[in-house]
This record gives structure tokens, C-alpha cells and sequence, in this order.
């Protein structure tokens, strides 16, 4: 019986050798981790949904039925960098994992980069806004998909400056995120002949802003700009309304707001709000019928947020890219350059480009948060008020500061 | 000088908060000698309760001030009938271990099913809008608020250290054997102590509701903060916590006005140094 035993053990060893060195011959294998805040304030915008939408991708690629087999693994960053820089480095050294995705929070995101790097893996990153990603800190390695703070602050900073907001008070996330921001909307605020005349930093996930909120108050500045994110924008927002500054007469420029913020402000207060987003669920057929599975997939039945579209339209675009090499090469700068190579074309962020930088440029688009009375269910909160082309929207390449460019 | 009396003034509101909260757990400690770490979780399940009488019971904001530290309260009852009484007489550190075990638990269970972004809960019709005090627009919520807790917590006072049941309560924890032997059911007592410290909290989350998202990670940042509002205080004083509820609010909004960065931080940085002039608190006696 004992014998028996270990002879099968043997042979299944034997067999997994055996097998381990067929799918090394013309390696399909691949191995994705979905980093995100899995339970803090970013949760809802990336979260267990970005994880969902990796997974879609995988199934909507056709890749397993062409022999592939592609596994997906989440990790929770906690917004701390050191949790997320370790966190990928397990993933590189012990799990083989090939690609990270998502990692919303700028801090978190500026350091899995050098990481990714450092192991020549592949960083597809949907949630961090910063601008830094493919600028000064640009890597071979990265693709930037969602947004940044460049288009943020192009986008809603400048047309707020066009319709009269000259004079400028900052509400600022206190880390990397919230300076990127807001150094990137004061470049476009001054350029347009404004002027910031104050600010404020606040910790991140800040509960009680109304501090804060009075200072801005009587700063008496035309425009309250809110550089930061999640659960420090919703708040901000509602307390504004509370402490009646936008009865006052000043506006609120919520720089970054993703559909979950808007859903937990409430369109009652929330109605009226510009802001700018690359994707949105209500957009054309397309993005309908992918939001519609997404939704059925979600424990709250949420649709997705541009964030966690950026996942699943960044990773479909890396499996065209392994498509073509017909195997994975584990090399990222080969996979990155593979995907920079090929126009970006895809259901949720419709043509678009990868840059050398690693900046994926397609159009944003100007939405305003509807009235309560025109919202017709629970997720239908934006209405289009019009759009950038991605070339105006992101950073030119002439302005990059990307040593990838210099070659 | 305008803006400093308004930042006072929104020191006081977060402080009527602390106070709240703090007053609970002072009341729990200072009863049943367990450190609730689940009164954040119990907090938030106030603001929850709230939401769910609006949306599921059609009940407004006045009658879940009354209804949802009830609700919480029971449920608290029937976690120190369950779990907490089986820890009497243990050392602190296994009361810490469960309550705050709880509280991961708890709002495991309510981060699974609402996400974490918060859900939208109005100021009620009678409380909206605001009043110009000349030195700022005082939203007339965040006016009753502070009334209302200070009210609360006064009360709260009042009958633990001014009346016959509240006599009853001290002497039971100073001697149960002797106070049980005058008749005195002593545990059904510690049962309802608890309940009250609960319900405490519990208002809390409803009086915030409003203010603050709904979320199941509101109560997670404040319990930390109000800790220390209890460490400074002394453990298992009433008014020491009251009072030290409010003056952190204060300490706290002053601080957000001259050196924001660390308006986190300010409130652990006057705990070290009160724990090192003072280890028993401002107003504890030495144990």
C-alpha cells in the first residue's frame, strides 16, 4: 500500500515536471496581480472591482481558448507604500507573477513603478492620477491607462478658469497625489490669468473638513479647487454645501470625482458639479452591455468606475499585445514596446494610443452631475457636456520631462 | 481674529463627538472594567440604523435619535450577555482582544454589502440651513449637535454620579459581592450599563449621520482619536472624559487653522505628554 503510494507520488511529480517543461517551450502562461485598496476610501473607485474587471478581461480576451491559462491575484495595498512595494515584490520573487495592474494612490503607485522596473515586469496602471508616472518618473515598464493630473487640470481646471474662476483656494490631499494635482492646476490657472491665493493641506482620509473649509471660505477666492480623492472629495463637497459656500457664491471645482463619490454625495447636493472623466458607464451600446455584466458580478451591483474600466481595457490591450508574440516572453520592456506599437482600440475607451512615455491618450470627456429630477434610476448621474481630444487632454510630448524621450 | 472664534466654534462641534463616544467608553471602563474596543463599530452601526429606519421603515431622523441607540443597545446587551460577562474578572488585555476582534468583524460584515464610499443621509427639514453669527455661517445642525450632546452627556453624568441607580452602579463595581447581597441584581445591571455605554455611542453615529458619510469605516479613524481623549482624561472618569471631549476638539480645530499637517497627530502628541507629567490622566486617581 505505502509503496503504491509513493510511486504515484512519483509519478505525479514526474508529470508536473513533464508538464512544467512543455508550457516552458512556448510559455502561455501568465500571472496577473490587481493591487489595490481593498478596504479603505479608495476601495469602491478601484478595489474588489478592479480585480472583477481583470478577471473580465481575461474571459473576454479568447486567449484560454487558444491554450493560454491566465490566473489573476488581488492584493491590498492599505494606501501605504511600503505595504504595496512589498506586496509586488512577493508577487515577482515567489508567486511569478507577470503583470500588476490598478494600484490607485499616487504615493503607492510612484513606488510599486520602481519595483515593476527593477523586476522588468509589466505595470498597467489605471488607478493613481499622478502625472509624475510618465513624466520625471517614467518608466519602460509602465503604461499609465486611466487618467492623470495633467488632463484633470487641462480639462475641468481650465474650463473653470474660462468661465470666470480667476482666483484659486486649494483644499489638498496631504501626499504625492494631491501635490501633483495641484501643482498641475496651478500651472493652468496662472497660464489663463489667474491666480491661487492660498491653500490648505489636509491629511489624507480626513473626516472633518469643515476647518479647512472656513478658511477657504474666507479666503473669499472665486473658485475652492478640492486636489484630493474617494472619501476627502465627498466629504469636502458636502460640508461646502453645509457651510453654504457655494450659496456664497463660490464654486467648487471637484478636480477628481469618480461615480461612487458621486453616489454617496447624493444628486441633491452633488447637481451642477463639472468634472472630467475618460470613461462613463451610460455611454454608447458598448459600454452599456459591459457595464451590465460588470454590474451583475458586483456584490452592490454598482456599474464600473473609469478606474476600474482602465483595468479591463489596459489588460485587454497587454493580451492583444501576448497575442501577437504568440507567447509570453516574461520581459516587460518587450511586452510594453509590443503594446506601444499598436494602436489602442477598445470597447469602453473607444481608439486611442500608448506614447513612449507610457501614457495612453484617448479622449476625456466634460460631465456635469445631473438634477435629481433628471436622473432616471440609480446610476444615472452624468450628463455629457462635452469632450477633449486625448492629444489636448494629456500631457504633449514636448512637455514631458520623460527620459524615454531623449533617446 | 473672525476666523479664530469660528475655528473654535468647529472645535466644539468634533468635540461634542469625542465627548459622546469618550463619555461611553469611560462609563463601560469605569463599570464593567473592559476597554470596548468595538464602540467605533458600535458608532457606526448607530449612522447604519438610522439609514435603514429612513430608507427600509420610512422613519425619520427624530425618531431614530430615540430608536437606533436603542436597537444598538440591545444588540450591545446581548454581546455582554454572550461573550463580555464570561470575561469578568480577567485581565484587561482579553476584554481588548474580543471587543476589538468584534470590530473587525462588525464592520467586515458591513464593508462586504455597502462598499465603503458611504451612503447619503439628509438633515432633517427642521435643521437645515444656517444662521450668520457675524464671525461665520454656523449651519444650524452643527448647532444642535453640540446643544444636544452636551445635554446628553450632562445627563449622563447626572445620573451615574447624582442619583440612587448611579450609586448603586459605583458601589457595585467597587464591591459586587456585598451590593448583591442587599438584593441587588448585579448583573442585570453591568448588563445595562453596558447598553447604556452602547447606546452612548450609538447616538453618536446618528447625530453624525448627517454630517459625515454613512460609512462602515466612520467609526474606525474616530475610535483611535477618542481613545486618547479617554487616556487623557483618566480611565473611567465621567466628567474628566466630558470635558477632555470637548477641549480636544478645540485643540484639534485650533490646530487645523495654524498648522494643518499635523492636525492627525496633535492629539497623540498631548496624550505622550500627559501620560508622562500624569500617567493616570487629567483627572484619574491612581488605581
Amino acid at each position: 500500500m505505502k509503496s503504491r503510494f509513493i510511486a504515484s507520488l512519483l509519478l505525479g511529480t514526474a508529470l508536473t515536471v513533464a508538464a512544467g517543461s512543455i508550457a516552458s517551450a512556448g510559455d502561455k502562461t501568465v500571472k496577473i496581480g490587481a493591487l489595490s485598496d481593498q478596504s479603505g476610501l479608495y476601495s469602491d473607485l478601484g478595489g474588489p472591482g478592479s480585480t472583477l474587471a481583470a478577471q473580465m478581461a481575461i474571459e473576454d480576451s479568447g486567449l484560454t481558448a487558444k491554450g493560454w491559462k491566465i490566473d489573476v491575484i488581488s492584493g491590498d495595498h492599505q494606501n501605504k507604500p511600503d505595504i504595496g512595494t512589498s506586496i509586488a515584490r512577493q508577487w515577482f520573487d515567489v508567486e511569478k507573477v507577470d503583470v500588476v495592474v490598478d494600484v490607485p494612490n499616487s504615493g503607492v503607485a510612484l513606488a510599486v513603478n520602481n519595483v515593476v522596473k527593477e523586476k522588468n515586469g509589466v505595470y498597467i496602471n489605471s488607478g493613481a492620477a499622478t502625472s509624475d508616472l510618465t513624466n520625471a518618473q517614467c518608466s519602460p515598464n509602465t503604461v499609465h491607462w486611466t487618467y492623470d493630473t495633467y488632463m484633470l487640470a487641462h480639462t475641468t481646471g481650465q474650463a473653470l478658469v474660462k468661465a470666470g474662476g480667476t482666483s484659486w483656494f486649494f483644499l489638498t490631499a496631504d501626499y504625492a497625489f494631491g501635490a501633483a494635482l495641484e501643482r498641475d492646476t496651478t500651472a493652468v490657472v496662472t497660464a489663463n490669468g489667474g491666480k491661487v491665493i492660498g491653500g490648505v493641506k489636509h491629511p489624507l482620509n480626513t473626516s472633518d473638513f469643515s476647518s479647512f473649509l472656513l478658511q477657504a471660505q474666507s479666503s473669499n477666492a472665486k473658485v475652492i479647487g478640492l486636489a484630493n480623492a474617494g472619501g476627502d472629495t465627498t466629504n469636502s463637497i458636502k460640508q461646502a454645501a453645509e457651510f453654504g459656500l457655494t450659496k456664497g457664491g463660490q464654486k467648487l471645482a471637484a478636480l477628481l470625482l469618480f461615480l461612487t463619490d458621486v453616489k454617496s454625495i447624493g444628486l441633491d447636493i452633488a447637481q451642477g458639479l463639472n468634472f472630467t472623466e475618460t470613461f462613463y458607464w451610460d455611454m454608447n451600446d458598448q459600454t452599456r452591455a459591459f457595464s451590465e455584466r460588470f454590474a451583475k458580478r458586483m456584490k452592490n451591483g454598482a456599474p464600473p468606475t473609469m478606474v476600474q474600466a482602465g483595468v479591463y481595457a489596459g489588460l485587454s490591450h497587454y493580451f492583444k499585445a501576448l497575442d501577437a508574440l504568440g507567447e509570453n516572453p516574461h520581459d516587460g520592456i518587450k511586452i510594453v514596446d509590443k503594446m506601444k506599437s499598436m494602436p489602442t482600440d477598445d470597447a469602453l475607451f473607444g481608439k486611442g494610443e500608448i506614447q513612449p512615455n507610457g501614457r495612453t491618450i484617448h479622449t476625456a470627456y466634460l460631465f456635469e452631475v445631473k438634477k435629481p429630477a433628471e436622473s432616471k434610476g440609480p446610476w444615472d448621474l452624468y450628463k455629457l457636456v462635452g469632450s477633449v481630444p486625448g492629444d489636448q487632454a494629456f500631457t504633449p510630448l514636448d512637455k514631458s520631462a520623460c527620459a524615454l524621450l531623449k533617446k | 481674529m473672525q476666523a479664530l472664534y469660528a475655528q473654535l466654534l468647529v472645535g466644539l462641534i468634533n468635540g461634542s463627538f469625542y465627548a459622546l463616544l469618550s463619555l461611553g467608553l469611560a462609563v463601560i471602563f469605569g463599570m464593567l472594567n473592559i476597554i470596548n474596543f468595538a464602540h467605533g463599530a458600535l458608532y457606526m452601526m448607530g449612522a447604519f440604523c438610522a439609514y435603514f429606519l429612513l430608507n427600509l421603515g420610512g422613519i425619520g431622523y427624530w425618531w431614530a435619535l430615540l430608536l437606533a441607540p436603542i436597537i444598538v443597545g440591545i444588540f450591545g446587551m446581548v454581546l455582554e450577555r454572550t461573550m463580555l460577562q464570561w470575561l469578568a474578572g480577567l485581565d484587561h488585555l482579553y476584554g481588548l482582544l474580543l471587543t476589538f476582534g468584534l470590530a473587525l468583524i462588525i464592520q467586515g460584515v458591513f464593508q462586504n454589502f455597502f462598499g465603503s464610499s458611504g451612503l447619503p443621509y439628509a438633515i432633517p427639514d427642521q435643521l437645515r440651513g444656517g444662521m450668520n453669527l457675524g464671525f461665520m455661517y454656523l449651519p444650524v445642525y452643527r448647532g444642535w449637535v453640540v446643544i444636544f450632546s452636551l445635554v446628553v452627556c450632562l445627563a449622563t453624568w447626572f445620573l451615574i454620579e447624582r442619583t440612587r441607580l448611579g450609586a448603586y452602579l459605583r458601589a457595585a463595581t467597587e464591591n459586587p459581592t456585598l451590593v448583591r447581597a442587599f438584593g441587588i441584581n448585579v448583573p442585570r445591571m453591568i448588563t445595562l450599563t453596558y447598553g447604556l455605554g452602547v447606546g452612548l455611542a450609538a447616538l453618536a453615529g446618528v447625530l453624525s449621520a448627517p454630517i459625515n458619510q454613512v460609512r462602515p469605516l466612520m467609526g474606525e479613524n474616530m475610535i483611535i482619536v477618542v481613545f486618547a481623549v479617554v487616556v487623557i482624561g483618566g480611565m473611567g472618569s465621567i466628567m474628566g472624559s466630558i470635558i477632555t471631549g470637548f477641549a480636544l476638539g478645540v485643540i484639534e480645530g485650533l490646530t487645523k487653522y495654524f498648522y494643518p499637517e499635523a492636525s492627525n497627530t496633535v492629539v497623540f502628541v498631548l496624550m505622550v505628554l500627559v501620560l508622562l507629567v500624569k500617567p493616570t490622566g487629567l483627572t484619574g486617581r491612581a488605581a
